[in-house]
């Protein structure tokens, strides 16, 4: 049975089997996703600047070791919309702030706002990279047996794998409407008005084009036995180790006690 | 329940559907049988009920999107309606008509995807190496193996989407115009691939298709489909040379757009033909010197 086994594995191109180099890489899938999650935990949950440019330090430092910096720019990429709106509502219509840095018509750039706003974008971009950081290192495929076999669902795990899967295709596809729209005489260039009215016309057919794709996407899934009952079998061995659950548990509960104690006040970050 | 003289790989009879959430059939009274190694080819205006009709072969209509099926819709000999839809997909496969949309999205080479759906159904390891390598072999992509799906040409990357609904063995293929997205070499390379399924490892194929030149070439028997309903069925050629054809606002394949364009400019078929022999000969003569 074994040798049946071996036999078979033998049989396998090494291009799938893949042996890859580095730690960070070599880690179980699982480990790498609790990590991630971790990271964007302490971002966002930790006050000030501590959280964010904790993660950030980890984050450009993991990807610096890892060799995916220019894989990373579609996920920064990603993140400019949100940032615009973050920047532009927190610095110029934050509540209760006074500290005017300067007026434009009837609004006024707060200090406050600028800082808030700063910080807020600062968690966006280390969440987007912690993000990139794993699922440039992380075959989509490790991840699925592996979450499989800790009994989560294959469609949970597939939606996971997906949803990370689309940035870098919604980027891709942002690009391709602009480059057809540009071509039939929008401007898509010039100033920062100018540009921000070429994104409405960008949003509607980047959404529904989204949505198209996962209804073919669903059903075209559904044809290749998507659904079967049965255990997915492994081509790759995925390592775990005693250790990796040492690290997925602190990871967890590090990250869970830094924002538990700070938001009570016990530990005060700058 | 096995409906009795009814194992052919795809066997429809008196088959409706409709949509859900819908009134209208889409289907009305479809009947065809599609045997092992041979290809049936279906035409007809958009919304003649292709697409739905290449769901419902392949079992997705109503097992995954839904809606209401009524009549006998059977896959060897077993109806749809009390398959699941794993169980369908192993025994009739389907190929849209976008590959972008159809590959699993996981899969960091063309190998993994081939290897994508046998091992969602759990088979042995060695098994899924013959059925990869045998379907890589059947399409002759086998070079393709270790490229990254994503970065494929359209037409390869629809010959990888044949080979990974083949790598489940299904006795049926359904294709819903295959080759809509592609170039005439993607073209080429999806119409010989279609013809060697049926040929050499006898598939039943069922191939809906705008491009009648491509039915010409691979099909043996067609049906016209309008409103849900087969307006027409015979061989490939009796349909495609149907004048009808036109009136559904099908255009039929160039040889016979030709035929028809000689006939009416009371030109001899067979002296037009010795002219471009010559023609093509002269060709062949220029190029070579």
């Amino acid at each position: 049975m074994e040798d049946a086994l071996n036999e078979a594995a033998s049989r396998v191109p090494d291009y799938v089997l893949r042996p890859v180099d580095g730690t960070y890489r070599r880690l179980n899938p699982t480990t790498k996703l609790v990590i991630a999650f971790s990271a964007a935990l302490v971002a966002f949950g930790v006050r000030g600047w501590t959280g964010p440019l904790v993660v950030l330090a980890i984050v450009v430092a993991t990807a610096a070791v890892t060799r995916i910096g220019r894989a990373m720019r579609p996920f920064v990429l990603a993140t400019i919309p949100l940032i615009a709106s973050i920047l532009l509502v927190n610095t110029f219509l934050y509540p209760g702030a006074e500290d005017v840095l300067l007026r434009v018509g009837p609004f006024a750039a707060t200090g406050t706002g600028l800082t808030e706003a700063l910080q807020a974008s600062l968690r966006v971009v280390a969440f987007a990279l912690s993000v990139a950081v794993f699922s440039l290192t992380t075959p989509t495929d490790d991840l699925l047996v592996d979450l499989e076999r800790r009994g989560v669902g294959r469609r949970g795990v597939f939606v996971i794998g997906s949803a990370i899967r689309t940035i870098p295709r919604m980027v891709e596809r942002a690009g391709e409407i602009v480059e057809a729209q540009r071509a039939r005489g929008l401007d898509t260039e010039g100033s920062p008005l100018r540009r921000i009215r070429g994104i409405l016309p960008l949003a509607g057919p980047m959404i529904l084009g989204a949505v198209t794709d996962v209804e073919e996407r669903t059903v075209a899934l559904e044809a290749r036995a998507f659904s079967a009952p049965a255990q997915r079998t492994v081509i790759r061995p995925i390592p775990d180790s005693p250790a990796q659950r040492a690290v997925r548990w602190s990871a967890g509960l590090g990250a869970a006690g830094l924002v538990a104690l700070g938001i009570a006040g016990i530990l005060r970050f700058p | 329940m096995t409906v009795p003289g009814a194992a052919a790989p795809l066997a429809l009879s008196g088959v409706r559907y409709q949509y859900a959430g819908t009134s209208a059939w889409a289907l009305d009274g479809v009947d065809l049988t599609v045997e092992p190694g041979r290809i049936l080819g279906v035409v007809g205006p958009n919304d003649a009920g292709k697409s739905t009709l290449a769901l419902v072969a392949s079992g997705l209509a109503p097992l995954a999107i839904g809606g209401r099926l009524e009549g006998s819709a059977a896959l060897g000999g077993r109806e749809t309606r009390e398959l699941a839809a794993h169980e369908a997909a192993q025994r009739s496969g389907i190929l849209f008509q976008n590959p972008s949309t159809q590959l699993s999205g996981t899969a960091h080479t063309v190998w993994e995807e081939v290897a994508f759906g046998p091992r969602n159904v759990g088979l042995g390891l060695g098994e899924i190496v013959e059925r990869v390598e045998a379907s890589l072999a059947a399409l002759r992509i086998e070079s393709l193996a270790p490229r990254d799906p994503a970065r494929l040409s359209g037409g390869q990357a629809q010959l990888v989407a044949l080979a990974s609904v083949f790598a489940l063995r299904p006795a049926c293929l359904v294709l819903d115009e295959p080759t809509s997205q592609l170039d005439p070499e993607g073209t080429r390379l999806v119409g010989e691939a279609i013809r060697r399924l049926a040929g050499e490892l006898g598939s039943a194929i069922l191939v809906t298709e705008h491009k009648t030149a491509l039915l010409a070439r691979v099909a043996d028997a067609a049906i016209a489909l309008r409103g849900g309903t087969v307006v027409a069925r015979g061989t490939v050629r009796e349909v495609l040379e149907d004048p009808a054809l036109i009136e559904l606002g099908v255009d039929p394949p160039p040889a016979v757009r030709l035929r028809r364009a000689l006939a009416a400019a009371e030109v001899d078929a067979g002296a037009a033909r010795r002219t471009l022999d010559a023609l093509a000969a002269l060709d062949v003569k220029e190029a070579a010197g």
